[in-house]
């Protein structure tokens, strides 16, 4: 009576706090970096990507409202909830991303690490992005950074933990909601981010995560007019232009970083408030002062 | 015209027409309505069935905080449901078939949608709960109607449904029928207070009996949950059809109009319930329409599923997701 039934896991996506599988009903194979099969996953469509701007749209503007404190604990909370699972990660960036033990590692301390850096930011980019300028009047003049709404990202295959935590993370700690597509090659990172976003008191909808061919989402999520900005990286030459062109047409913000180097990830720069800056917009308000 | 029918009708009548309706299989009714949803519907067709759902649709508010400019705001969107359609679609899109308000609202809403073909429709008999006596319910249809309303959504009194009180039941709705004189009447019968299918269809039965050709059914006044679902749609569409088989046999084949309301949001919702329209009352002759794929016999009771319907033309039209404030709406 030893032998068990294998529990298998079939990783489904991540939109508004719940897991479904794709509306399209596609699935993809998972590999292990030996090339034999890990598990299935969903493969997003264009109908997914729409579910999830829809979550995020509407969880957006109470999640902007709460104190940038709050957003600092929830952030935080989600870094305890990433400690406690440090072993599944590892063994996934071994098994998936075929790292080395003492790479993987390193990767989940960076990417942990990673959200209490944003923890911190939450409730201090205000004083360090925006000011109080100058005028020659008898008024206040200031700059203040706000949520730019919705935000797409879409992460890089290598670093598949550190790379998604860091583009995910500024946009929220600033009180985005963002729609975050999994490189294509270790989903099963993406959707245990998932897992511990949902138990981190992260509200549902804030953060949404889809799996399977980024290349085949760029058009739509460049053009959905729903979308506030895009954040990506480790997307090819055509598909920047892709994203650049699709953006234009309602001005989203698009950022896109080039990092070819993995190592690049790891360093403290990634840790700037400039990352927030991606997804925030600048407001400037005169105030008569007293004088 | 069969009115004189209705007119005749005793309350023996009554009592025999919901003794004989058929009971219904509340198992195979929602297996068949879940069936509705499996069709593929693209591109033409999807398009003229966004389009003509959206000619289906009675646009409504029915809020205490109604205001006239809140009414005229509504009219404006009834009228021109995509101001860019022009630009955006290279067409007109329809108008929405009726703006529905309160009796009070009556007479701002025929100012506003008088010339363009729209139909103001009035809710009236103590919505939404029916819980007056019936002279009083009765002076506010006449009200209404005076005021220029062409179609009217009276409630039934429930309770005295669900106690078998089916003759005062009858009554009501046949006096109601005769307060409308030549506005079209809907008799909403809250069917998410009726409990069961089997209720669901006695009551529409003894409605049909007592309404005119062309009058409709309706499932909800959208204050009580659930509000329309499909399977109770479905339950009311058999009803229809057996009315109009029945009465077919004698030569007058009666069609009585459908009105889901509450509920329905999306366009992929409205698609769904014109497929069950379509594959429950007809088509008569293979390869065409159901008479009932019109608006003077299919309405959708919503008001926000308006936005859907536009916002899925202008993404079929574009090839981009709209953002909220791309719609004129809500």
């Amino acid at each position: 009576m030893t032998d068990r039934l294998a529990v298998q896991k079939t990783y489904k996506l991540f939109i508004n706090g719940a897991f479904p599988r794709s509306e399209s009903g596609r699935t993809f194979t998972v590999k292990h970096a030996d090339g034999s099969l890990h598990a299935h996953a969903s493969h997003a469509s264009r109908k997914d990507l729409r579910a999830a701007v829809e979550a995020a749209r509407s969880a957006q503007r109470k999640w902007d409202a709460s104190p940038a404190v709050l957003r600092g604990q929830i952030l935080y909370r989600a870094a305890e909830m990433l400690e406690g699972r440090r072993d599944e990660f590892a063994a996934l960036l071994r098994v998936v991303d075929g790292l080395d033990a003492e790479d993987a590692e390193r990767e989940v301390s960076a990417s942990i690490d990673r959200l209490v850096a944003f923890a911190g930011w939450a409730d201090k980019f205000q004083q360090v992005l925006g000011s109080h300028n100058p005028v020659a009047g008898p008024y206040d003049n200031f700059t203040m950074p706000e949520a730019t709404g919705v935000v797409a990202i879409f992460a890089p295959e290598a670093p598949s933990l550190l790379g998604l935590v860091s583009l995910i993370a500024p946009a929220i700690c600033a009180g985005n909601a963002v729609v975050a597509i999994a490189g294509a090659r270790s989903p099963g990172v993406a959707i245990a981010l998932a897992e511990v976003c949902a138990t981190s008191d992260v509200p549902a909808g804030v953060i949404n995560i889809l799996t399977g061919d980024p290349g085949e989402l760029i058009p739509w999520a460049a053009g959905h007019r729903d979308v506030d900005a895009i954040t990506a990286a480790g997307v090819d030459d055509a598909q920047a232009s892709a994203l650049r062109e699709g953006a234009g047409e309602n001005l989203k913000r698009v950022t896109i970083h080039e990092r070819p180097d993995r190592d690049a990830w790891f360093e403290a720069s990634c840790e700037g408030p400039e990352w927030i800056a991606a997804s925030i917009e600048f407001k400037t308000a005169w105030h008569p002062s007293a004088v | 015209m069969t009115s004189s029918i209705a007119n005749t009708r005793t309350k023996a009548d009554d009592v025999r027409t919901v003794r004989e309706a058929p009971s219904v299989d509340a198992v195979m009714l929602e297996q068949r309505a879940v069936g509705f949803k499996t069709r593929s519907i693209k591109t033409a067709s999807k398009i003229a069935g966004l389009k003509l759902a959206l000619s289906m649709t009675d646009l409504t508010t029915l809020e205490g905080k109604d205001s006239p400019e809140k009414v005229r705001a509504l009219c404006q969107r009834a009228i021109r449901p995509m101001p860019d359609d022009e630009r955006v679609l290279g067409e007109r899109l329809p108008s929405v078939a009726a703006v529905c308000v309160y009796p009070r609202m009556v007479g701002v809403a025929r100012e506003c949608v008088e010339g363009t073909g729209i139909c103001v429709a009035s809710v009236a008999t103590g919505f939404p709960s029916g819980q007056s006596s019936i002279g009083v319910r009765l002076r506010e249809v006449e009200e209404a109607v005076a005021a220029g309303a062409d179609e009217i959504d009276m409630v039934i009194s429930r309770g005295a449904f669900l106690a078998g009180r089916y003759g005062e039941v009858a009554e009501e709705i046949r006096e109601t029928a005769a307060a409308c004189g030549r506005a079209h009447l809907k008799v909403i019968l809250e069917t998410g207070e009726l409990v069961t299918y089997d209720n669901v269809r006695r009551a529409s039965d003894l409605a049909i009996a007592n309404i005119r050709d062309g009058d409709f059914i309706k499932t909800s006044t959208g204050k009580v949950s659930p509000a329309a679902t499909m399977p109770v749609t479905l339950c009311m569409l058999q009803a229809i059809a057996d009315e109009f088989v029945r009465m077919g046999r004698s030569g007058s084949g009666r069609k009585i109009g459908m009105k889901p309301a509450g509920g329905i949001r999306t366009a992929k919702d409205a698609l769904h319930y014109l497929v069950m329209v379509q594959e429950t009352l007809g088509p008569l002759t293979p390869g065409e329409a159901s008479p009932w794929m019109t608006p003077t016999l299919f309405r959708f009771g919503a008001s926000s599923l308006v936005d859907d319907l536009v916002r899925q033309l202008r993404r079929m039209a574009t090839g981009v997701y709209a953002a909220g404030y791309d719609l004129a709406g809500s």
